[in-house]
């Protein structure tokens, strides 16, 4: 019995060579058909021109830590412009011994944002966590108390800038975005018309002309004698441009509630805020919280427009840079390496909303 | 005790009333921050001695701008001016929509490629361009041209009567002849021609279920009928090539660093954006659509065209207008590069007289136009699109 069981009679036959295997993917994905073949065979010949001569210009040649004198005699990337002047890059105009408080600053900042990723972490604590270090790092930056030395916001930039306005100005700007979007869903038509124009107003415009109007306009609304603060200025600009968006972002969220649920609510005899603030709010704003990280990329992004109006943020600080004769001409390097701070900030983020989207995709 | 009659409701627990007032509130809230922020304005305006009004726009301007499509020189009003500001948005805005909505449409198809090194390259394309700030992205472009192209002496020459360097782009036009008038003429004729043509077939095709080769004959007529005319009219060949002489270009047409760099921003940045619009529109046909029309035995191409693209498009064109829209808004950034914009001319505008509301109101406006006018178009589309339930 055992015996005729044996495999001797039966033949393995294997899948031809070219379908299986490193040749089978490639058949597959790269050659199938004579339009796909051309296809690749181009895309192969465009890197073989441009990556080695990037790769040899980018790290074979490049001078990383040289005078400007060495960079200008070599043909390869200076770096060295990032690596002279990355302090002023980073901080801009803030005292130079007191370097370490923004730096502590954008630390936290990044930790809190880390901190935040993980969802288990999302109680109310990580409000309280937040809003302290929300304040720690105003203070740090200020000084004034506990015996750092107090540093002029004018002499705030970089990094830290560019941080502070996009953060704070998302921070700030979400409370009044959900008033907007809960007075645009009201039945009362004063109050609805006048949200409609404020949104709509705010999002056919470009950000740059708040900011002119900030920066020209809103000097001449203050009474005599006062003045505001040119980046605090900026940063309302900020403030009321990114709120018109989450307004839109939270309409959406409030359009995605069931009708049953403020059925519910009302039924059970909870007034309007009641209602809002226990039942239909909590779920709305679940819903939004991955389109309202795309939001923190965009205010991200745009605060480097605070440019425009000579704030020193991290592109202007590098812009500066290039302006000294000695660094000129490596505009290149230093847009760069600029470059790729936002896109790695950027990329986190994008990452993380789109990770977000599906653990919170509850199917409804 | 009787439940029947009504109760009396407390003023403050109406909703009815409580509407009222809350609205009355914001009224009178309003009303005050207007008045005490007018009162301010005045009163600042008169200290410093700043007129008010649009009267400014009649005065002359007497400040140059770098490229106009409008005839200007600095003795022109200020008016004059910012009227070139505004076409030179529209045409940056115009030629830059066109050649995203090309570059992002291919990009999106190359992100679903089966071939996966276009797709990968399309995807880190995307990646790339999407998290760079756009402004960044014009001081790098700008740069390019001030800082790596050559002087005019060196300059590049990718193709045959073209050429590349930090005066900008020169490339050889045809001179100028009646022919090209003619020419353009057949051609807003033949879409006219085909406008018509297309009813008519449609009609037909309900009638009597013939099929009219529409899109063949449609780009016979676009195509054939201005070639025809040129042909017609002498068929002029004679072209004006860019030549060296002393430190610039004679002939051809130049295109300035701003103006290109300003461009290659806003379409590679826009692009990676509309490629994900495109993507998103495809794959939103679901794949089963694609089975059922070729299991009807439609071909290749009417499957496409029939079946997947109205779909698509469904899910495409809302999101495309904004990102479109975006673009717009965006090329207000040619103000940091130094392309005379309507920003750019507001700006020195605002400068000079002083008048800085009138100015950013002016500005605000003609975005509000753009982006208000995009969403009556908006409208209108949805609604000539929108699924026609039982």
């Amino acid at each position: 019995m055992e015996e005729t069981i044996t495999s001797k009679t039966t033949v393995e036959i294997r899948p031809p060579v070219t379908n299986i295997g490193v040749i089978g993917w490639m058949r597959a994905n790269l050659f199938n058909g004579w339009f796909n073949s051309i296809l690749t065979l181009a895309m192969l010949y465009l890197c073989w021109q441009t990556i080695p001569t990037f790769i040899d210009w980018a790290f074979i040649n490049a001078n990383w830590v040289t005078t400007s004198d060495q960079c200008k005699a070599s043909d390869g990337a200076c770096w060295s412009v990032v690596t002279s002047n990355i302090r002023f890059i980073l901080f801009g105009f803030y005292p130079h011994d007191l370097q370490w408080r923004p730096l502590l600053a954008v630390v936290i900042l990044v930790g809190l944002l880390i901190y935040s990723q993980n969802r288990n972490h999302w109680k109310k604590s990580l409000g309280y966590i937040w809003m302290t270090g929300l304040f720690v790092m105003g203070l740090l930056l200020k000084g004034g108390l506990f015996g750092l030395e107090s540093v002029e916001s004018n002499n705030w930039g970089g990094l830290p800038l560019t941080l502070l306005l996009s953060v704070f100005g998302l921070t700030a700007a979400y409370p009044v975005g959900i008033i907007l979007a809960l007075g645009r869903q009201t039945k009362m038509p004063i109050i609805k018309s006048f949200c409609v124009v404020y949104i709509e107003l705010i999002r056919g415009v470009p950000l740059i002309s708040l900011l002119f109007m900030s920066s020209v306009v809103f000097p001449l609304f203050l009474p005599e004698g006062m003045t505001v603060n040119k980046i605090l200025r900026a940063q309302v600009a900020i403030i009321l441009f990114t709120a018109a968006y989450i307004a839109e972002v939270v309409r959406g969220g409030l359009q995605g509630i069931n009708r049953g649920q403020y059925e519910a609510a009302e039924s059970l005899g909870l007034s309007y805020f009641q209602t809002m603030r226990l039942i239909i709010l909590p779920q709305a704003l679940k819903i939004v919280i991955p389109p309202s990280v795309s939001i923190l990329i965009s205010a991200f992004k745009d605060t480097s427009l605070v440019v425009i109006i000579a704030l020193y943020d991290l592109l202007k600080t590098t812009q500066t840079t290039l302006t000294d004769p000695k660094w000129m001409g490596f505009s290149a390097e230093a847009y760069i390496f600029v470059a790729l701070i936002y896109f790695v900030c950027c990329f986190f983020m994008s990452n993380y909303s789109r990770r977000l989207e599906k653990e919170l995709d509850t199917g409804l | 005790m009787d439940t029947t009659s009504p109760e009396k409701i407390p003023f403050l627990r109406d909703p009815a009333k409580l509407a009222i007032l809350y609205q009355i509130l914001t009224v009178v809230g309003v009303g005050l921050l207007c008045y005490y922020l007018v009162h301010n304005t005045l009163a600042n305006l008169e200290r410093q001695s700043i007129s008010t009004g649009f009267g400014f726009i009649e005065k002359e301007a007497s400040f140059e701008i770098g490229e106009s499509v409008i005839k200007y020189s600095a003795a022109d009003s200020y008016g004059r001016a910012l009227m070139v500001g505004f076409f030179n948005t529209l045409i940056v805005s115009f030629i830059g929509i066109l050649l995203t909505v090309i570059l992002g449409t291919f990009l999106g198809i190359a992100r679903l490629s089966s071939n996966w090194l276009l797709a990968k390259i399309s995807a880190i394309y995307i990646e790339i361009f999407q998290d760079i700030p756009i402004l960044l992205q014009l001081f790098f472009w700008y740069a390019f041209f001030y800082e790596i192209l050559p002087s005019p002496r060196a300059a590049l020459n990718p193709m045959s009567g073209m050429f590349l360097c930090n005066r900008g782009l020169i490339f050889g036009i045809p001179v100028w002849h009646d022919a090209f008038k003619y020419a353009a003429i057949a051609l807003i004729l033949g879409c006219v021609i085909i406008f018509f043509m297309k009813k008519w077939a449609a009609k037909r095709q309900a009638a009597t279920g013939m099929i009219f080769p529409v899109f063949r004959v449609s780009l016979a007529i676009i195509i054939g009928l201005p070639v025809i005319t040129w042909f017609l009219a002498g068929a002029p060949t004679e072209m004006s090539i860019p030549k060296l002489s002393g430190f610039n270009f004679k002939g051809g047409l130049t295109i300035s660093p701003e103006f290109t760099a300003l461009l290659l921003g806003l379409v590679l940045y826009t692009a990676a954006f509309v490629a994900e619009v495109v993507r998103a529109g495809i794959q939103s046909v679901s794949k089963g659509q694609k089975e059922a029309a070729m299991s009807i035995g439609l071909k290749q191409g009417h499957v496409l065209n029939l079946v997947v693209l109205p779909q698509a498009l469904r899910v495409i064109v809302p999101p495309l207008t904004s990102q479109l829209l975006n673009l717009t808004k965006n090329s207000s950034l040619a103000v940091a590069i130094g392309y005379p914009d309507f920003v750019s001319v507001a700006g020195t505008t605002i400068n000079q007289t002083g008048q800085a509301i009138e100015g950013v109101a002016l500005i605000m406006m003609v975005y509000l136009i753009f982006s208000l006018s995009t969403s009556a178009y908006m409208n209108w589309y949805n609604k000539k699109i929108a699924l026609v339930e039982r």
